[in-house]
């Protein structure tokens, strides 16, 4: 198993609160955090609904949802970003 | 020394910055600086107030990132970027992006690029009051473009999956 920090920003950390902790088998992606996450149903579903414009990032880096995480990683979703 | 990214609640003097990035270098001939404000309309709306939230850590490395890429392409001899969070109001500063160079083309452009950038990569979030209540700033695909221009791949607004 691979344990991962999720942390949740803008609507979506209003929707889900800050973040929590994840496990998932090991090898799994971004993609399939996302989706273990839409599994829980409810805010959850809504909040990272596929369809949604969402973005990730692995240890504070954008990155795509291909992207393999490993142990202890610190895991990301928020909406496109609108700084500046 | 100066750091070369900060993010704060407090306001900037735009003067004060870059006569800190001039103070050393005698070799710098052009300084290009853009300022960020708040507006009190934003989509059709009136906005009273505006909160900005961020990525702490993260913000900074991309940022530091996003620098250290102009640096690559354009002459660059230094750059400043500020941005704020937390609470702001209509005509307060949001964000200030200072570069010198030897001469203006660089300056200019390299400006130009790390706002293009900050836009469509940093994380900020922007969530405004309007008379209808309170709402999340939607990304603009012109933004996205902005960045296209510079060759970097931006999905900010598409990201649908």
């Amino acid at each position: 198993m691979t344990t991962v920090r999720v942390r949740y920003f803008a609507s979506i950390r209003e929707a889900l609160g800050p973040g929590e902790t994840l496990e998932l088998p090991a090898g799994a992606t971004v993609g399939a955090a996302r989706d273990a996450l839409i599994a829980r149903g409810g805010a959850h579903a809504q909040a990272l609904a596929r369809g949604r414009a969402l973005r990730s990032a692995l240890n504070q880096a954008l990155c795509d949802e291909s992207v393999a995480l490993s142990e202890g990683a610190e895991l990301a979703f928020f909406p496109p970003v609108t700084g500046g | 020394m100066t750091p070369r990214v900060s993010i704060q609640t407090e306001d900037f003097d735009l003067s004060a910055e870059v006569a800190a990035l001039r103070a050393q270098d005698a070799g710098v001939g052009a300084v290009a600086a853009f300022v960020g404000t708040v507006r009190d309309r934003n989509d059709g709306a009136g906005v009273s107030a505006m909160e900005l939230e961020h990525y702490p850590g993260m913000t900074e490395k991309a940022i530091e990132a996003m620098i250290d890429e102009a640096m690559r392409r354009f002459e660059v001899r230094a750059a400043r970027v500020i941005h704020r969070v937390g609470p702001l109001l209509p005509k307060d500063q949001i964000v200030l992006v200072a570069v010198t160079s030897a001469h203006r083309g660089d300056a200019f452009q390299a400006c130009e690029f790390l706002m293009d950038y900050l836009k469509t990569q940093a994380p900020f979030w922007k969530k405004e009051q309007t008379p209808a209540g309170a709402r999340w700033v939607d990304a603009r695909v012109q933004d996205d473009a902005a960045a296209a221009r510079w060759g970097l791949r931006s999905d900010n607004t598409g990201g649908a999956s």
